[in-house]
């Protein structure tokens, strides 16, 4: 490695060291990669997910690390392109990263079969696509949160709970982005609208997503669906809100898919006030009320410091959380199923197929993640607007595993 | 490309075509191969190799966007959806049909030059913004298609997985492996390049591009010509979502967006518009300087930020100095980065007098 190229490189690399000092090399370190968009087309996202993602990898190592282990946390920016993701996975395995927290669907799809022949985990919550959540076909990808099949699945019986326990006649419109991640659930819906009895319709909304007075009209005036579904991504959920809200339709027959449920979609929208009863699916806990938040701003204070201002807009904040409390959960069943030695990326996967039961206080569904089900169940809650913020309603649930269970083997 | 001659000596047509003009230019070369051949994929580590291997699929691309826009003098904002007309006729091959690399490549290369030159054809009629409106239109009719026909893109996803190209019964697939896969592509599609400007071909897309109606009065036919620019870039650009394809071991169009076709356009403006090394030079620029950044980058950070606090820090300025340095380059030598590499070498040909 002494070549001449590399000498820059290296040159630089010898400053870090020793300005950090030996000692830190000396300790047990174990590295992970995060893939994230804090300056691309989704950074609307990143910029709140990762950070969420560093502060509780720093918690875990202010008080030890995990089973003696302190964790580095490398972060590559891929701005939402599929070339720098490639770059940056290759740039975590030369550091020696055993996991990679993936960011974006293309670049989930462009680096599955890179993952596995490497034997390096990967995890993808709420991107790519939802056959990944069988392990034996995709045995290195893991969503660990509800797939958009799953999700789709959730927002019906949500639906069916909303109007009485009954779909049968009901109508419900399914308005999406028009891209692979927005046509994705539709199998799922279609094939619960034939033995539901309900009537579905779909209305695509091209790229950018922002222009969709034709498709909301078309719902309000002509459809009149019984309930809306929507998947949007970026600016188009505030547009949604917007538009439905101006056509006079109620906000509480609505219910979004994960990507459009954050706070700032609402503000985006004209607050609180505008989006009131509208329904979100989430698949971590919303809100500052979890020890692990707490604990994390009483770090942020021993050191002096206020807490980060990310945590405003805490469902993308929480997720990032979510994510790096399920990778070190992942790495302390590893660590301990080897009875301390360092684990590979293989022992991380066995580690990440045994994560059972934990749920961070209620910020993570009760999922169980097995080599059959790497969605770990498909859990979603259902937050609400209300009263000027996000509200609870109901409790962690999961909807029609059998029909998703069929259509995962049919893919196969 | 390094050597210097002290003046022009050239007394046939025969040396002036000449793609080796000094015996020196022989051993520059030859020194070049075996420095890309054996050199670098024997010293470097697999993440070098794999940056490098991302400008070679660049290369390619920005070769056969070239050709288009600085030999012929059209435009296209559509080469993207090209790169996954190439991707996915090369990945339904493979796997429907199960066949080698050596047929889904130029396949993909050719159904690419087809669609291209149908894309190209409101080029006959109209030129500069308006071509590039009417190929922007090519680009999203192409992703809308391939979004909406599962037949094509392999279902919902729109995700075809490719295996991993097979050569002599090994199945390539470590970077060191898919590195002589490119580069084996790139030399061939560079020589290819140098080759076609300077034959009758390369004469006539020139000629087009300098003054299209005087072309046409001197006998060229601006109807075939045109449409065969289009044709051989984008079997380049469909060539270059192929070696993608096989490198990913995917095809998927997201991949392939808008956006891809203005990095492709921005390449070729920096490299330089009209030039082989220009192409190579600005593929290499665009794809390796964001990363050669973060690397410059990250050790100093670290001094001044704490690791959190520094990825936000890296990602913004990254982008803020990648925009400098481009328009840096363009400022001091709009030409490009080939003009600026010819005006040092000429600054040296007769250095150290000044004439």
């Amino acid at each position: 490695m002494s070549r001449r190229t590399n000498w820059c490189t290296a040159g630089l690399a010898a400053a870090i060291a020793l300005a950090a000092g030996a000692a830190v090399a000396q300790e047990k370190e174990l590295v992970f990669g995060l893939h994230c968009d804090r300056t691309g087309a989704t950074q609307t996202v990143g910029v709140f997910l990762c950070p969420g993602y560093h502060d509780y990898i720093a918690l875990l190592n202010s008080k030890g690390g995990v089973e003696g282990y302190k964790i580095r946390v490398l972060e590559i920016d891929n701005e939402y392109k599929v070339p720098p993701s490639m770059e940056a996975h290759e740039r975590f395995k030369k550091e020696g990263a055993v996991l990679e927290g993936l960011y974006g669907t293309p670049q989930t799809a462009a680096l599955t079969k890179k993952l596995e022949e490497d034997k390096v985990l990967g995890t993808s919550p709420g991107f790519g696509t939802a056959a990944a959540t069988d392990g034996k076909r995709y045995p290195y990808i893991f969503p660990i949160a509800a797939s958009y099949w799953s999700q789709g699945a959730a927002a019906v019986a949500f639906a069916k709970k909303q109007l009485g326990g009954d779909l049968k006649g009901k109508k419900i419109a399914y308005l999406f982005y028009d891209n692979p991640a927005g046509k994705e659930p539709l199998v799922i819906l279609e094939d619960l609208a034939k033995s539901e009895g309900f009537e579905l319709r779909t209305f695509a909304v091209p790229a950018p997503g922002v222009e969709m007075a034709a498709q909301v009209l078309d719902i309000t005036g002509r459809f009149k669906p019984d309930f809306v579904i929507t998947h949007l991504f970026g600016r188009s959920p505030s547009v949604s809100i917007k538009e439905l809200k101006g056509k006079g339709y109620p906000l509480s027959k609505v219910i979004s898919f994960v990507w459009g449920a954050s706070e700032a979609d609402i503000k985006a929208a004209g607050g609180y006030e505008v989006a009131n009863g509208y329904h979100t699916l989430q698949f971590a806990g919303v809100g500052g009320d979890f020890q692990v938040i707490k604990d994390i701003n009483a770090m942020y204070q021993a050191q002096g410091k206020a807490p980060p201002k990310e945590q405003e807009t805490s469902v993308f904040y929480n997720r990032g959380v979510m994510v790096a409390a399920i990778h070190a959960e992942a790495a302390r069943n590893a660590i301990k199923a080897k009875g301390g030695a360092k684990p590979t990326g293989e022992d991380l996967k066995k580690g990440m197929e045994s994560v059972k039961g934990f749920t961070l206080g209620g910020m993570v569904p009760p999922m169980e993640i097995v080599e059959a089900d790497h969605e770990g169940g498909g859990w979603v809650q259902v937050w609400t607007v209300k009263d000027g913020k996000l509200v609870k309603d109901g409790e962690w649930f999961q909807a029609y595993r059998d029909v998703i269970r069929k259509h995962l083997a049919a893919t196969n | 490309m390094l050597h210097r001659e002290t003046g022009v000596f050239k007394t046939s047509y025969a040396a002036d075509m000449a793609l080796y003009p000094l015996p020196i230019a022989r051993w520059t070369v030859a020194g070049i191969v075996i420095l890309f051949a054996v050199i670098l994929p024997l010293s470097l580590h697999e993440y070098y190799l794999s940056i490098i291997n991302l400008s070679l699929i660049a290369i390619v691309g920005a070769l056969g966007l070239n050709i288009l826009v600085g030999y012929t003098g059209q435009i296209s904002v559509g080469h993207a959806a090209f790169m996954s007309v190439g991707a996915y006729t090369a990945a339904n091959l493979a796997v429907k049909l199960g066949l080698p690399f050596w047929i889904t490549l130029p396949a993909g290369g050719l159904m690419a030059a087809l669609i291209g030159a149908v894309v190209g054809m409101p080029s006959l009629r109209i030129k500069g913004l308006y071509l590039a409106i009417a190929t922007l239109a090519g680009q999203l009719i192409i992703e809308w298609i391939i979004n909406h026909t599962p037949a094509i893109s392999g279902g919902a996803q729109a995700s075809i997985e490719v295996p991993r190209p097979e050569f002599m019964g090994h199945h390539l697939k470590t970077q060191g492996q898919l590195y002589y896969f490119l580069l084996f592509f790139a030399v061939l599609a560079t020589v290819a390049t140098l080759n076609l400007v300077r034959s009758r071909i390369g004469r006539a897309f020139v000629a087009i591009r300098d003054q299209d109606i005087a072309a046409e009065i001197i006998g060229i036919n601006i109807y075939r010509y045109k449409l065969l620019a289009f044709a051989i870039s984008s079997f380049y650009a469909g060539v270059c979502g192929v070696l993608y394809t096989y490198y990913l071991g995917i095809a998927n169009y997201e991949q392939f967006q808008i956006g891809v076709s203005i990095d492709y356009l921005a390449m070729i403006i920096i490299g330089g518009l009209g030039s082989v090394l220009g192409s190579i030079l600005g593929a290499v620029f665009v794809t390796m300087l964001p990363i050669v950044l973060r690397l410059i980058m990250e050790p100093l950070a670290g001094l001044f930020f704490s690791s959190a606090e520094m990825s936000s820090v890296i990602s913004s300025t990254r982008l803020v100095l990648f925009g400098a340095l481009i328009i840096f380059f363009l400022v001091i030598e709009p030409e490009g980065l080939n003009r600026l590499w010819r005006n040092i070498r000429n600054y040296f040909r007769v250095w150290p007098f000044s004439y």
